[in-house]
């Protein structure tokens, strides 16, 4: 009844449509294995298991920024909150643990849960009040930057009476293996944003709202609650990433968080998703922060200059984009 | 009727010859022929994918020919670009309009040539003048001062007209002008065309609409799967004939449908609707297994009326029954919910999902509660669903992975009923059904409207296609600037009875009336709405 005619052709198609699609992430992939593989000539230092961990632990903070974001952009959004956001939620992280004493286990949580709250504000105002997600986020930026400032009275807060904190990030999971617990957290991270985005309805909505906004609301989905949802939940990760940066400081930064929202944004652009909507993936946004660590990374192993990071970083959103705007004329 | 002046007849205005063009594996056009005359309207028919917007793409310089012959008036054409091809006297308007919404109709016209003075001043005052000058030669119904995004689409088309016309094209070439106008505009186009045409200048018409080439053409070219079938003159042969050579086969007319269905359930109530913007008092029911054709002008009011039945509109007034029990409709999700689908007459803006396979396309409506446990999309269920009705409407897609948009118009339109199929949605609103459309795939969705009422489905089809309403309804509801004026039963739907209550002006009398909460029919101001009790 259910059968499907003629299943060897249909298999074929499927591949073949599977393959188109995942060719940007391909190509992401490509680019990351070239890129190391001249920091690997370059320098002796880049090739080994040390500095391996050590990139994976530099794009931790990003990586779980970006992932987040992606959500956003596939439904043709964007969100500038997320850096100053991140500080913010890094500076809740220390009134809740340091300045109310909460359990780190509930502190933890509350921080990640308010990052979800920004991010359901920033929903609210792009789906019910209508304002443009450009703007929307761009006033959150400055409210969550400004607040983060007030609430710390611009001061550092540490976390120095619970060492267990900086566990969540420099930490070890099994004894003895250098593997740090803020890698396993964006490992389990993505591997949720992942499942989430191609296995629920959350995520089909996702890639819907972002490929036609009104079709998709004559489908009979209530898009503003679904675009209220996919806010707070991308909002969640600037709660994480809030707790990750300053675990891995061991101190609440209420100035830092300027500038991550671009590299966020950058990764993911990079890992092919389109900032038009309807397309992206969790795969191809982690491989696009890998591609930023690594740039990091080998760069300063060349001892290369610090501002020239940023001018390669630059050149190489612009090949990624170029190359996808290429691969879609040739379809 | 092919009026040539024996002076000009040896010389084609536009000759095509021996012309192909292959794209990465698909043969668009070979030894493509094309015979414009002077003086002469000439149709080109031919069913969606053909090759006429092919043709049309190497005629204004898109694409250039692998091979072949374009000559204008016996001089060799080598056309390199959409603006060389205005210089040289071609102009082509396309179906899909490039004007600049905030930009007046003057800017439109004058885009990319803007008189000016010292080179760099925008000379405001000469470019509205020229645009007059343009729009009273042309006899056109357009301010030049007004802004193009407030215009009607009717209008919208007659500045992309003044666009064409401005180069002073020997050559025009209109590509389905009228897909977006009521009959009356189109008559309007036709008495404009009427008056461009003179012995040393011609028209290229395409349309899918036969009876409108029988009115306007000379003769019509008629072309199949990239290949030119033939040319005929229009007076000397039949609808029928045309159809056949346009798909290769002989088409079954069909008649209208078998009448009233006054014994079925009343499914849906519509009461008193009113809206902000247009609706004044739009009232009437559909019946279970019923085509309720929904006829009217441009700007009738008919998409409004669907829109607000949907709730893809906010309503100010009125009330919606659904098999007598008034529901409340605050979101198309509520519409939805209630088994109510409505498909645009804008596919691509509101229908479909681009770039999205066609699975993905199909699941989309039903995905929440048929496919969903647990927040986990079943892909497996929703495949096989998809892949039945891929099958049971006969839509032509290489694999469920295929993206919409690389389908026909007819298999998208397909993809978006199977859409509210798997939704299982009892009320069907479509919106112009068959827009865009070649004749072929126009039979089928036409069968499937039929095979879905004898399954007892409700549908509410807006059309501007007289034929089509008339083939297709079992009654007819015609609106006039807001209003409900007239429901008509299939025995009394005729074109002329459909053009006399769509053209009813409710005067400043009844208005009034209405204003001050007076029945207008009571008063003897508007006839009696609806034949049914």
């Amino acid at each position: 009844m259910t059968a499907v005619k003629a299943p060897a052709r249909e298999s074929a198609g499927r591949f073949v449509a599977v393959a188109k699609g995942r060719l940007q992430q391909l190509l992401a992939f490509a680019s990351l294995v070239v890129i190391s593989a001249f920091f690997s000539f370059a320098s002796p230092y880049f090739f080994t298991y040390s500095n391996f961990t050590a990139v994976l632990f530099s794009t931790v903070v990003i990586g779980t920024l970006a992932i987040g974001t992606t959500f956003v952009i596939i439904t043709g959004g964007i969100d500038l909150s997320i850096g100053t956001g991140m500080a913010l939620c890094a500076v809740m992280a220390g009134v809740f643990i340091v300045n109310m004493d909460l359990p780190l286990v509930v502190g933890v949580v509350a921080t990640i849960l308010f990052g979800g709250l920004m991010g359901l504000v920033n929903g609210i105002n792009i789906a019910v009040l209508r304002i443009p997600p450009f703007i929307a986020t761009l006033a959150m930026m400055l409210v969550a930057g400004g607040l983060a400032l007030v609430l710390s009275n611009s001061a550092p807060i540490y976390f120095s009476e619970d060492p267990s904190y900086t566990k969540i990030s420099t930490g070890n999971l099994i004894p003895g293996v250098e593997f740090p617990n803020a890698v396993v957290v964006l490992i389990v991270a993505a591997a949720i944003a992942g499942v989430l985005l191609t296995k629920t309805l959350l995520g089909r909505y996702t890639y819907s709202i972002g490929s036609n906004e009104e079709a998709t609301a004559l489908s009979g989905i209530d898009v503003r609650k679904w675009k209220i949802a996919i806010y707070a939940f991308a909002g969640l990760f600037i709660g994480l990433a809030g707790i990750m940066i300053s675990a891995r400081l061991g101190s609440a930064q209420p100035a830092t968080g300027m500038g991550y929202e671009l590299q966020a944004i950058a990764a993911v652009v990079i890992g092919g998703t389109s900032l038009s909507g309807g397309k992206g993936s969790i795969v191809g946004t982690v491989i696009g922060a890998l591609i930023i660590g690594v740039l990091d990374n080998g760069l300063q192993l060349m001892s290369i200059p610090q501002e020239w990071q940023n001018v390669v970083l630059g050149c190489v959103i612009l090949v990624a984009v170029y190359t996808d705007i290429l691969r879609k004329k040739e379809i | 009727m092919v009026t040539v002046e024996p002076q000009v007849a040896s010389l084609p205005l536009l000759e095509v010859a021996g012309v192909n063009k292959t794209f990465p594996g698909v043969r668009a056009l070979s030894d493509m022929h094309l015979e414009l005359r002077a003086g002469e309207v000439l149709a080109l028919v031919g069913e969606n994918g053909a090759g006429k917007s092919t043709l049309m793409k190497l005629l204004s310089g898109i694409y250039t020919a692998d091979s072949g012959l374009f000559q204008l008036a016996g001089e060799p054409l080598e056309i390199t670009g959409p603006k060389q091809a205005m210089e040289l006297g071609i102009s082509i308007i396309h179906q899909e309009f490039n004007l600049v919404p905030h930009l007046t109709v003057a800017q439109n016209i004058f885009i990319g040539r803007e008189p000016r003075r010292l080179r760099v001043l925008l000379d405001e005052r000469r470019l509205v003048r020229d645009a007059q000058e343009l729009i009273e030669g042309a006899n056109l119904p357009l301010d030049p001062n007004a802004v193009v995004g407030g215009l009607t689409v009717a209008n919208q088309q007659m500045v992309e007209i003044a666009k064409g016309l401005s180069h002073d094209p020997r050559v025009l070439i209109m590509d389905e002008p009228t897909a977006a106008l009521s009959d009356a505009e189109v008559a309007a186009l036709h008495e404009l065309i009427r008056g461009f045409v003179r012995p040393d200048t011609g028209v290229i018409y395409i349309s899918h609409r036969m009876e409108e080439i029988r009115r306007i053409a000379d003769r019509v070219t008629v072309i199949r799967d990239g290949e030119y079938i033939d040319t005929v003159d229009v007076a000397t042969s039949t609808t029928r004939e045309i159809i056949s050579m346009m798909v290769g086969r002989t088409i079954d007319g069909g008649n209208g449908p078998a009448g009233v269905r006054d014994d079925r359930e009343v499914i849906l109530e519509v009461t008193g609707l009113r809206t902000r913007s247009l609706l004044k008092d739009v009232s009437f029911d559909l019946r279970a297994g019923e085509i309720l054709g929904l006829a009217g002008l441009m700007g009738a009011g008919r998409t409004e009326t669907a829109r607000a039945i949907v709730g893809a509109d906010p309503v100010d007034a009125g009330t919606i029954a659904l098999r007598g029990r008034p529901i409340r409709i605050a979101h198309p999700a509520d519409a939805v919910r209630h088994g109510i689908g409505y498909l645009s007459e804008d596919r691509k803006r509101y229908g479909l999902l681009l770039d999205k396979d066609v699975k993905a396309n199909i699941a989309l409506a039903a995905l929440r509660n048929r496919f969903t446990t647990a927040g986990f999309v079943n892909d497996r269920a929703a495949r096989a669903e998809a892949a039945e009705y891929v099958d049971s409407l006969r839509i032509k897609t290489p694999s469920l992975d295929q993206t919409a948009k690389f389908l026909s118009g007819g298999n998208q339109q397909k993809v978006v009923i199977a859409r509210w199929l798997v939704r299982d949605c009892d009320i069907l609103i479509f919106d112009e059904p068959t827009r865009g459309i070649d004749v072929g795939a126009k039979e089928e969705i036409y069968q499937l409207l039929n095979e879905l009422a004898e399954r007892g489905k409700s549908i509410i089809m807006i059309s501007s296609e007289l034929p089509e309403v008339l083939r297709m309804s079992h009654r007819v509801v015609v609106m006039s600037e807001g209003r409900v004026t007239r429901i008509l039963t299939a025995a009394e739907a005729t074109q002329e009875s459909i053009m006399h209550y769509a053209t009813l002006r409710p005067d400043e009398n009844v208005e009034d009336a209405v204003e001050l909460g007076l029945d207008p029919v009571e008063l003897g101001l508007e006839p009696v709405e609806g034949e049914h009790s």
